[in-house]
């Protein structure tokens, strides 16, 4: 029955219920060896990474795993009293952006500075890469030689009208590369670069990118843009249909003649809330050890960033290539003015 | 006089009832100005549910980085037509689908009639992105059904047609197929209550099956239809993931990218508001064209509107009719995630699962109690209440629903925050006690999330309910001494329960899809089956996100049968 007592016990019933279901968060939250982990990774490998570093420290991390931009909103109305000790980031211009909001505290470390390359760190320790994705072309072997393909400036030829798949310009990772060519080659050279993308794409913008590389075997198109870790993937945990697919596609790293690969990172560093400063540290360190440094690379095909590390067999066989030595700080800072650009030339 | 025009209740009022005490006119006078507890206690939760949308209009007073500018010269324009078109197509699709299958499982007898009434729900437990995922993978270029097509016929590219579903009709099926099911059931729900006799007298003056159902069933269920056609295009317009996948450029991809691409967290905000004005003109302009007219049955004969049985080629077309959306919206992704399921599913199938599905019931379950107890106070001050302010509060408190996911979330996080802090700085201050983060990361805000994001769906579910139950049972009621409380719990309870069951179903479904606000509101190591799912389709594994979705499904079926049961139980 559907009566208001009944209704205000009810409401009670449950907020108590909820406070009570509550209450073991907070209380775990403030308890002292712990780490509080906010990450927009969520692969199932890094797991046995949390697992090891705890087995290691005795630390125990606990993890809220979001959208890096939702959770840098959720690190802001928290405030000085977030939880947040170590935020993670699977793209260099989120977690710059977490620095220019102050979210981040600079952390100076030896283990760090000397094993994550310059390129792949903020120059004053506010962040730190763990693992890179380059974004690459991706052939049709039947339909292209790898003699025809050079640079990524080169795809804006005419030679490639109605053969190149791309996604939406919504895709962080279209803005990152655009903003590495804001970085090269200027405004007005990017702009008119995006325009000759955009007229020869095979097909409007849509899917993601496995969605562009299948479509390239089946002959939707000749060249696609994509990451290496999604080629990855499809090579770790083929479907069915993928058997056709990776047989036919070949990875091209384009401008190895000049400024090198493009590549993207992921990483993060030290909340400036964190109450257990030392203990954010160790974990920090602890990502660019060595069987760490394997799991966050297995984990999504990644590339490693300390040296002596090796890729996994699933990109390794891609073969070596030169990175594109830019900071990542600096095409993260160009996203925005990448964007207006890609929106300019109708880039969907 | 036609049955859509009841008396205005002004024409009821207080001073023309006759043989009243001052005491009884005073009474019912105070009830009209909705000054009392109840009518306070509206106002108040429809004030703490405003708050984040006040968070996001406090926008309006700054500026922004000038992506406004930028926007209304590149993407903007072709967003809003875009946007237009998907309020249209989806709103004409949702009504059509779900107030013809609704009147013809109610109205008619037909081989499987029985099983499609419950049938026709299981769309709404599909996440829209999942259908839009599993429906490019299966009719995509290099997908089974065009890859067959080219391996029998040996075709190429350039040799046939295909029809492209990425575009804005297509996006548009893909939404229809998912939220059809909230018109059906408001449609369903308003054309079981109708009085049989109101159908009996219109037949008995001659008029067919189809005329009474033109005449009277459709302007009857008007209220009902309107508020799951507003719950659908809502849902439709706050819709992230499917358009975006599908490539077409809506204003909630515009905000995205204004927000998230340009670092413009203010002009994103205005946006929204500009989104939700959208959204208010439109219920306002439907409120408009309903005018003054009451939808109340005059008669409580609870009998069940007579169904008529179908036969031969009318039984076979009501079916195929029933069916398709069943077999479009269901069975066919249902099939072809099971298929993606089995070819390499979760690696974490097992245990794992069970404790996702624990939690995503729990979430859901709470949340389908509190949300209604939540709408029927708002649905009951509306009612009674003929304050300005109330209908208002209430309005702009159930538009949460129309607003991007991520962006409402994020207006739940500030003055969740805000308030944390105060406290904790009041309790330091005076008490040399740190309270932290009080409710922030707890499961408090999350149901507070989930009041902000579907109390519209609450509220307009028991209000369309309400509209069916005239003024004129509360205006005894109350002559006969009853108060306030004894109204709403022994006198409208009964008479809404199916509307309050369906809230809950409704809620109950749409937490366990619920996405932004549950990942980003959520407590520490606190997974559920949605956010696995979208964890895994995010990577583009679609394949192994196919389980949780499937596990969504499964558990969506459970409050589905039960509602149905219970509806049953009430009807016969």
């Amino acid at each position: 029955m559907y009566t208001p007592t009944s209704r205000r016990q009810f409401l009670a019933a449950s907020a108590g219920l909820t406070a009570a279901l509550s209450a073991p968060a907070i209380v775990r939250a403030q308890a002292a060896q712990v780490l509080n982990l906010y990450s927009s990774r969520h692969y199932d490998t890094d797991e046995a990474l949390y697992t090891n570093f705890t087995a290691a420290t005795g630390i125990r991390v606990n993890r809220i795993e979001a959208g890096p931009d939702a959770l840098i909103e959720r690190m802001r109305a928290e405030g000085a009293n977030s939880p947040a000790d170590v935020f993670v980031s699977v793209d260099a211009g989120r977690i710059e952006r977490a620095r220019e909001l102050g979210l981040l505290a600079p952390v100076n470390s030896e283990v760090l500075a000397s094993r994550v390359p310059a390129s792949l760190r903020d120059p004053n320790g506010y962040w730190f890469g763990f693992s890179s994705r380059a974004r690459v072309i991706m052939y049709n072997k039947d339909k292209v030689s790898p003699a025809e393909l050079s640079t990524y400036e080169d795809l804006a030829h005419p030679k490639w009208k109605g053969r190149l798949l791309t996604r939406s310009s919504t895709a962080i990772y279209n803005q990152s590369l655009t903003g590495s060519i804001l970085a090269a080659n200027g405004e007005a050279a990017t702009e008119a670069w995006a325009r000759g993308i955009v007229a020869n794409m095979a097909r409007p913008p849509r899917g993601g990118d496995t969605d562009q590389f299948r479509a390239c075997a089946a002959g939707e198109g000749d060249l696609a843009i994509a990451n290496t870790y999604y080629l990855g993937n499809a090579i770790r945990k083929p479907q069915p249909a993928d058997a056709a697919v990776l047989e036919k596609i070949a990875v091209f790293f384009p401008n190895q003649a000049g400024r090198g690969t493009h590549i993207n990172i992921s990483g993060g560093g030290l909340c400036t809330s964190s109450k257990n400063p030392q203990a954010a540290v160790r974990f920090l360190e602890y990502l660019v050890s060595e069987p760490a440094q394997r799991f966050l690379a297995d984990g999504n095909d990644e590339y490693p960033v300390v040296a002596g590390v090796a890729p996994p067999a699933t990109i390794a066989r891609f073969g070596s290539f030169k990175a594109d030595q830019l900071n990542a700080g600096v095409f993260a800072r160009n996203n925005a003015q990448a964007l207006q650009i890609m929106d300019r030339v109708g880039w969907k | 006089m036609p049955p859509n025009a009841v008396p205005d209740r002004i024409a009821m009022s207080a001073s023309a009832l006759p043989g009243n005490t001052l005491l009884r006119t005073s009474a019912l006078a105070r009830l009209r100005r909705g000054v009392t507890p109840l009518t306070f206690a509206a106002l108040g939760v429809a004030l703490i549910v405003a708050l984040p949308l006040l968070s996001l209009a406090a926008s309006l007073t700054q500026s922004g980085a000038g992506s406004l500018q930028h926007l209304s010269r590149t993407v903007l324009p072709a967003a809003v037509l875009n946007t237009f078109g998907l309020m249209l197509l989806v709103g004409a699709g949702t009504a059509l689908v779900g107030v013809i299958t609704a009147w013809l499982v109610t109205a008619f007898r037909f081989p499987g009639s029985r099983h499609l009434e419950w049938l026709l729900l299981l769309p709404m437990a599909m996440p829209a992105y999942i259908i839009g995922y599993v429906y490019t993978d299966a009719l995509a270029f290099v997908g089974p059904v065009q890859s067959a097509l080219r391996a029998w016929f040996g075709w190429s590219k350039a040799d046939y047609w295909f029809p492209d579903i990425h575009n804005l009709g297509g996006v548009s099926l893909m939404l229809t197929l998912v939220l059809y099911p909230y018109v059906y059931m408001l449609a369903r729900s308003a054309f079981i209550e109708q009085s049989a006799c109101i159908m009996d007298a219109s037949r008995t003056l001659g008029g067919s099956m189809s005329e009474s159902f033109w005449r009277i069933a459709l302007p009857l269920a008007r209220p009902a239809i309107a508020a799951g056609v507003a719950l659908a295009l809502m849902e439709a317009l706050a819709d992230f993931g499917t358009v975006e996948y599908f490539g077409i450029h809506t204003f909630t991809t515009v905000i995205y990218r204004t927000w998230f691409g340009m670092g413009d967290r203010i002009a994103a905000a205005q946006l929204s508001i500009g989104l939700l004005c959208f959204v208010f003109l439109l219920v306002a302009l439907e409120r408009q064209a309903r005018g003054s007219r009451r939808f109340a049955r005059t008669s409580r004969r609870e009998r069940n509107l007579g169904a008529r049985p179908l036969g031969g080629v009318m039984a076979g077309a009501a079916l195929a009719v029933c069916a398709l959306p069943v077999l479009l919206g269901f069975a066919v992704p249902a099939f072809l995630l099971v298929r993606l399921h089995l070819s390499g599913g979760d690696p974490l199938f097992g245990t794992r699962f069970v404790h996702y599905a624990a939690n995503s019931f729990v979430l859901a379950g709470l949340a389908a109690v509190i949300v209604v107890a939540a709408g029927a106070l708002l649905a009951y001050a509306l009612r009674v209440s003929v304050s300005p302010l109330t209908r208002l509060a209430v309005r702009f408190a159930t538009l949460g629903y129309a607003i991007p996911g991520t962006v409402v979330a994020v207006g739940i996080l500030l003055p969740l925050g805000l308030f944390d802090n105060a406290l904790d700085r009041f309790m330091r201050n005076s008490f040399g006690v740190s309270t932290g983060l009080l409710f922030s990361g707890t499961l408090v805000a999350l149901m507070f999330a989930y009041l902000v994001r579907f109390l519209a769906i609450a509220t307009g579910g028991i209000e369309a309910g309400y509209a069916r139950i005239g003024m004129n049972v509360d205006h005894a009621a109350r002559t006969l001494g009853s108060t306030q409380g004894a109204l709403a719990g022994r006198i409208h309870a009964p008479m809404l329960r199916r509307s309050l069951l369906t809230a809950g179903l409704v809620v109950f479904v749409d937490v366990m899809k619920e996405l932004p606000a549950t990942l980003i509101v959520r407590p520490f190591n606190f997974d559920t089956l949605a956010i696995r799912a979208y964890q895994l389709a995010s990577d583009e594994r679609l394949a192994q996100s196919s389980t949780a979705a499937l596990a969504i499904v499964v558990i969506g079926i459970l409050p589905v049968l039960l509602l149905t049961r219970a509806m049953r139980q009430a009807r016969n």
